[in-house]
């Protein structure tokens, strides 16, 4: 960059200055690649020799050697699985809803601004909420329904203003062809505007599963147990636990060889969690580039 | 929304379609306002045990007592140490991150070529997805023992330590926030700084940041509320005694690891303990929910003035 500022008597430094402000700006952005490469390196290499099958498949157990994480794990699929079934034909509904049929009126603004808002609650608040709701005055204790319930709340925002923005990226022509062959609103939606929207939709409802795979506060706000013996089968009344929580417990307690164990099992949630934002990028690059309007 | 007006009219379609239109335009309302309903659920929860509460013990005692002891008797809740201890998290944790990440935001958006922004930003959405608990592990396992090496003073579970941690859990918010209203101040003024001789510095800190200056302050404060309502990582890693203390190297108990602490407990419902939650979940639904309307406010009048 040719800089005539510069060249003025007065600022002979200003060309040196201007470079090592760049070098500092890139310095803090390695810095922050360096924190995440430390903290992967440091938990994988903790915790990799205490991986394996009988870990995957074990009980929980008093003596950390033997410990396993088969309880929580299929806990953790349970939730996302019933929390993705709630949240996400209201999330994408309440999109639809805002994007297609709300009139730009007061009504809209206020769920806009709502949703805005509760995207910034903290989750222990949604634990209290689904205390006080689900737990108590519908009465489904401690449960995976309760769980998912609370869970669903906590992503909501999430996927509602990601489906937003997708339903927002499909141009207006295509709405006008379609009602222009005599199509109806919803025909609309459903033939043409989901089908474009997808591949934003999905990466949203991935990011906010992850979200809700790897948050425990609002799990140990409505009680949900740390150690628990059985696999739930009923999910509606039996106690479950989740990995986030197994986690915690065997951080907090003092022995060395359940750090390790802690490790294991970060282990495990974070290639779960690395894997489900790999697909979102993978899916949001792929059509990215398919679809030219 | 200019759309709606071609939309066509109910009555080119057949009858049964228009019943099917209007059941699933009802269905879809009631998904949107499921949203409002969590609102009013969040607030009708927290109110109808705060309530009871506030009627054993006072407002004044609660909001200006500086002892907090649910367990002696008499009990004591001034949640003032709770205050405390939050806002000493959260400020370390922004003391840390804010530079951190607006440096990076600035290099994301001024210098890096686009191969290495396309190759940092994923990176920083790992960052952004590890969960809180992992935080609270690394604090406690890793950044701990180091603490007390270096300050052997140090309390094992301590203020610093929980923000070092948080600190890093709120830069990936901070730096693409950051970095949104960056690139969204127009060309034509750093084009124009250029053209009067400018170095690049001299853009980026005289006009850039200046200009996006408002939208940059939005983001260190919806950061700053992610840090208030942080739960895990500060529970593991900042400990659990509600003191009043600038020192950073004490043990702290912010309000959300008060909550967590009474929920794994045994306190039985209905009593004031138990009922405390509700009360301390509410100031803290209040504080976070200011700060971010307050920061959407700043950020709504930014896109405004540059879209």
């Amino acid at each position: 960059m040719s800089t005539l500022a510069a060249d003025k008597p007065g600022r002979p430094w200003a060309p040196l200055m201007s470079r090592l402000f760049a070098v500092a700006c890139g310095a803090c952005m390695l810095f922050c690649l360096a924190l995440l490469g430390a903290l992967l390196y440091k938990i994988f290499g903790f915790g990799w020799d205490r991986l394996n099958t009988a870990f995957i498949t074990g009980k929980p157990s008093f003596m950390p050697a033997k410990s396993g994480i088969l309880v929580p794990l299929v806990g953790s699929l349970y939730l996302i699985g019933l929390t993705a079934a709630i949240a996400v034909p209201v999330g994408v509904g309440a999109a639809v809803y805002l994007e297609e049929y709300a009139p730009l009126s007061r009504w809209r603004t206020i769920i806009q601004t709502n949703i805005a808002n509760l995207a910034g609650v903290p989750s222990i608040v949604y634990g209290i909420l689904g205390l006080g709701l689900f737990v108590r005055t519908i009465g489904l204790g401690r449960s995976v329904v309760a769980g998912a319930l609370t869970m669903s709340l906590v992503v909501l925002p999430i996927v509602i203003l990601s489906a937003q923005e997708a339903l927002r990226a499909v141009p207006g022509t295509i709405r006008q062809a379609s009602y222009a062959l005599g199509a109806t609103r919803w025909q609309t939606i459903w033939y043409q505007l989901l089908p474009a929207s997808l591949p934003g939709i999905l990466t949203g409802v991935i990011l906010s599963l992850s979200r809700a795979l790897g948050e425990a506060a609002p799990l140990v706000a409505i009680g949900v147990a740390t150690v628990v013996r059985q696999v739930p089968e009923n999910l509606f009344t039996d106690e479950f636990t989740a990995l986030p929580l197994q986690i915690f417990y065997w951080t907090d307690m003092p022995d060395e060889a359940f750090h390790e164990a802690a490790a294991a099992a970060i282990i495990v949630l974070l290639t779960v969690l690395i894997g489900m934002n790999a697909l979102a990028v993978f899916l949001r690059y792929k059509f990215g580039k398919r679809i030219q309007w | 929304m200019a759309l709606t007006a071609t939309t066509p009219p109910m009555e080119l379609t057949a009858p049964r379609r228009r019943w099917l239109e209007s059941v699933i335009h009802a269905v879809l309302l009631v998904c949107a306002a499921a949203s409002v309903a969590t609102t009013v659920g969040i607030v009708a929860v927290l109110l109808s045990q705060s309530i009871p509460f506030f009627r054993e013990v006072s407002l004044v005692e609660f909001f200006t007592g500086t002892e907090w002891a649910p367990l002696f008797s008499p009990a004591r809740y001034g949640i003032i140490p709770l205050v405390f201890g939050t806002t000493l998290v959260a400020g370390g944790a922004a003391v840390i991150a804010i530079p951190l990440g607006l440096g990076t935001a600035i290099y994301l958006s001024e210098y890096a070529t686009p191969p290495v922004r396309h190759a940092v930003k994923p990176l920083l959405e790992i960052l952004a997805g590890i969960p809180s608990v992992v935080f609270g592990y690394v604090a406690v396992v890793f950044i701990s023992p180091l603490l007390r090496k270096v300050f052997p003073s140090a309390d094992y579970f301590n203020a610093l330590n929980a923000s070092i941690v948080v600190g890093v859990m709120i830069l990936p918010m901070i730096i693409s926030l950051s970095e949104d209203v960056l690139r969204s101040v127009p060309r034509s003024l750093r084009e124009g700084a250029f053209a009067l001789g400018a170095t690049k510095l001299d853009v980026t800190m005289g006009v850039v940041v200046p200009a996006a200056l408002s939208g940059i302050m939005a983001s260190f404060l919806l950061a700053i509320a992610r840090a208030i309502g942080e739960t895990m990582a500060v529970t593991l890693a900042a400990g659990a005694t509600p003191q009043m203390t600038l020192n950073p190297l004490k043990s702290v108990q912010t309000m959300t690891a008060y909550i967590v602490e009474v929920s794994q407990g045994d306190a039985a419902a209905g009593t004031p303990e138990h009922r405390s939650i509700f009360a301390v979940g509410l100031t803290l639904f209040v504080m976070t929910l200011a700060l971010n309307v307050f920061a959407q406010m700043i950020l709504k009048r930014m896109r405004e003035k540059y879209e």
